[in-house]
């Protein structure tokens, strides 16, 4: 069968757990701060519907909490049940970020029951705002120490090997590796861009379906805006992790390009597909990008994938995930510079039905951009489970069943999407914002 | 203190932690699920939710900062539990999965759906039984290295009559534990009906706990006679622990203060507790592993210690927030508030 190989089922089955996760878990770092924005807002501007934006975000977001919480449970213990081998290592320089990670979302579950709990039991909004401070701040704390972790996966340091033995540990060397700025930062910001355009994409569907609520408007308005940012900045972190891997990564970064020989200003490839002799076709090729994406410098020499041992290359479809996530960053930077312009100076198309149904496609397109990246940084590291150091075969564990496990864990991770689903459209079908508006402006409890 | 002992004293710690909030929670489940059976659910499930929803999360934490801090501390508990754990783990894990996330989705989104409250009910037995398993198999007796791999067998660790011991102590204890919480919780709103049936389930399950508890100590004297030996060396913790046994019942038996009744309850588990995990020492997988071979180098000791600490100055205000907010706010309680 093809899961008997505990090294291929383990692989598959902590794709599958990662994948999902990273679902929730970027709607866990993101909405937050979205919510804590809207409240703010709200205040400042003394407007109802910012604050109920807030209540209405902060509602569908702890149903989402929740499936985040227990497939973050199940990657934390699923490491140690997989890879044995390399947490046993591991264990050994980097447990202290993971323990961190655990502080943070200590913080943030405490913070977020009692922001969710407390509705009513501030006469002043803004002592209720105060309590989102802990839950945003853990939320992307959270993120920060568990992508330290796979940082030193990347990058590993803080230690010395002698003789196959692990000396000189030095935990907080291992948290401030060469990949840890880039890939820490690359991962708040997306996950702030996607959560941005998630909402709006729900704010969009919502004016499209026919309500004419100012809510709606205010919504859309204000998310795009923060996507705009957000997605710039990430196209910009996005240039400096290219410069880190041209640096640190070479073989990783020649994979998402097919960038075989090593040259002088190097062309970088978009699209195309590779035939068994390694002969891009179809590929649109921009002079000198990649030596600018690599070293800033058009003509600088950018490593190819020759240079490296067969077996120590990645495999190669990585390019394809690579490009998904640049053109869609691309793709969101443009849809909400357009809307943000237009709305400026008045153009009559960013409020038509066909622009408003891009932006109902840049939600789930931002998430594609989130799986794509991880899968590209994640099978880009392949053979290595820590890069130069131990290969996934060496970490894997050497238990029967993780073929069963695997499909087991897929009937459950249908069954809480599902779920997610059909819970979410439930609360908010029987709570359209019409009904909680009428509900808080008489004063009574919304939701 | 070397730091060995520092870094399992603060895990079990956690441990103790988790398997008190962890079995009312649990245990909560079960009530909250049998009260729909038994046609009872006025009385049980308003004060169940009540108290349920603001904390459930914080329950899980307790959980994840265990495992997590194991694998910190003891390095190789990683390879060694890991590789044996992945059956009964990955089972835990999904049932933890399921529940977790259906009781948010039945509390947020469609209350009263009577399905999810069984299933919520049932994985709440389920849980504590399979991660139980870890404590049969910590005894030994149930691994061997096998081209330098540990193997479980699984046969005779399902065959073993200790396995079995130890699954029931497991639920009778979570059903113990979440009645007496849950005696002390419906006092406190004044709800005289649901007082009175928490009352009557923490009689009910009082017995059999200590049967099964006794049991063990019996089972282990064949098992791992040198677990059994240290055991019987400090017999006094045990007893003690007993005569709290029967001096929770009894308050809760003269109706007298149950918030008494609580602290007794988790002094004797305490008791019990550490007194099983004292005797167990030095070994973490009895006899392949114990505390001093697993143990991580000094650096990432001293900066997990320090860690500890500072994270420890930031959740104490925190969770008395949360404690003084739901818990012991009279009107939250009561239901005048939301």
């Amino acid at each position: 069968m093809l899961f008997d190989d505990p090294v291929f089922a383990s692989r598959m089955l902590t794709l599958l757990t990662l994948s999902f996760h990273i679902i929730y878990a970027t709607i866990g770092v993101g909405v937050p701060l979205m919510i804590m924005i809207a409240q703010w807002i709200g205040i400042r501007k003394n407007d109802n519907h910012y604050i109920l934006m807030a209540r209405r975000w902060a509602r569908g977001f702890v149903v989402t909490v929740a499936v985040g919480v227990v497939t973050g449970t199940i990657i934390g213990l699923q490491l140690s049940l997989l890879w044995p081998n390399f947490m046993e290592l591991a264990g050994n320089i980097i447990a202290l970020p993971l323990f961190m990670e655990v502080f943070a979302f200590f913080f943030e579950a405490i913070f977020l029951g009692i922001y969710v709990y407390t509705w009513d039991r501030f006469d002043d909004q803004r002592k209720h705002f105060l309590l989102l401070i802990p839950v945003a701040i853990g939320a992307t704390a959270s993120a920060y120490f568990i992508t330290v972790v796979n940082s030193f996966m990347n990058a590993p340091a803080g230690f010395d090997m002698v003789n196959g033995e692990l000396v000189n540990a030095n935990p907080i060397a291992a948290m401030f590796t060469a990949a840890m700025p880039t890939k820490v930062s690359h991962v708040i910001v997306t996950a702030y861009m996607t959560a941005a355009f998630m909402l709006a994409a729900i704010a969009a569907f919502k004016l499209i379906k026919g309500s004419d609520n100012m809510y709606h408007k205010k919504s859309l308005h204000l998310t795009m805006k923060i996507g705009l940012v957000f997605s710039i900045a990430t196209a910009l972190i996005g240039d400096f992790s290219g410069k880190y891997l041209a640096e640190y990564q070479p073989e990783k970064l020649a994979a998402f390009e097919w960038h075989f020989e090593t040259e002088e200003a190097s062309p970088l490839l978009l699209y195309g597909i590779l035939d068994e002799n390694h002969e891009t076709k179809y590929a649109i090729r921009i002079p000198f990008a990649l030596s600018i994406l690599a070293y800033g410098d058009p003509m600088a020499e950018v490593i190819g994938l020759n240079e490296f041992p067969k077996e120590e290359t990645p495999p190669l479809v990585v390019h394809y995930f690579f490009d998904t996530m640049v053109t869609i960053g691309v793709f969101m930077i443009g849809l909400s510079l357009l809307y943000w312009l237009g709305m400026r100076r008045g153009w009559k198309f960013v409020k038509a039905k066909w622009y408003l149904w891009l932006i109902v496609l840049g939600g789930p397109l931002s998430f594609l951009a989130i799986e794509a990246g991880w899968w590209a940084t994640e099978v880009g590291r392949q053979p290595w489970i820590l890069r130069g150091i131990m290969t996934v075969d060496q970490a894997a564990t050497t238990s029967d069943y993780v073929g069963l496990m695997f499909v087991m864990f897929a009937g459950l991770y249908f069954i809480l999407g599902v779920g997610t689903v059909i819970v979410l459209r439930r609360i908010f079908k029987n709570n359209p914002v019409e009904k909680d508006l009428a509900k808080y402006n008489q004063g009574g409890d919304p939701l | 203190m070397s730091l060995e002992i520092l870094g399992i004293t603060v895990l079990w710690t956690f441990l103790f932690g988790y398997i008190i909030v962890g079995s009312v929670d649990y245990g909560a489940g079960f009530f909250n699920a049998y009260s729909i059976i038994t046609k009872k659910e006025h009385i049980l499930s308003r004060i169940i939710q009540r108290y349920l929803s603001p904390v459930w999360e914080v329950t899980n934490v307790f959980f994840v900062f265990f495992f997590v801090g194991i694998v910190g501390f003891f390095p190789q508990t990683a390879y060694f539990f890991g590789t044996i754990f992945l059956i009964p783990g990955s089972i835990a894990l999904i049932l933890l999965a399921l529940r977790g996330s259906y009781y948010a989705f039945e509390t947020y989104g469609s209350r009263g759906h009577k399905g999810y409250a069984l299933m919520y009910g049932a994985t709440g037995l389920l849980i504590p039984a399979s991660l139980s398993i870890v404590l049969t198999i910590s005894e030994g007796g149930f691994v061997s290295i096998v081209d330098g791999n540990p193997v479980l067998d699984y046969w005779a660790l399902f065959t073993s009559p200790l396995t079995w011991s130890i699954v029931i102590l497991s639920i009778v204890a979570v059903l113990y534990i979440s009645a007496v919480f849950l005696t002390w919780y419906a006092s406190k709103t004044e709800d005289k009906e649901a007082t009175e049936l928490m009352r009557k389930y923490t009689l009910i399950w009082s017995v059999p706990l200590i049967i099964t508890a006794g049991g063990i100590v019996y089972e282990l004297s064949f098992h791992n006679q040198e677990h059994f030996n240290r055991i019987i060396d400090v017999w006094w913790l045990f007893g003690l622990s007993s005569l709290l046994w029967l001096a929770t019942a009894g308050l809760i038996w003269l109706r007298k203060s149950y918030g008494m009744a609580v602290w007794l309850m988790i002094g004797q588990f305490a008791l019990a507790f550490y007194g099983y995990g004292v005797t167990h020492y030095p070994y973490l997988l009895y006899p392949h592993l114990t505390i001093y071979e697993g143990f991580t180098n000094e650096a990432m000791a001293i900066s997990l210690v320090v860690v500890f600490i500072l994270g420890f100055a930031l959740l104490i205000p925190s969770l008395y927030l949360l404690v003084k907010l739901f818990l012991f706010d009279k009107e939250y309680v009561k239901g005048n508030k939301k």
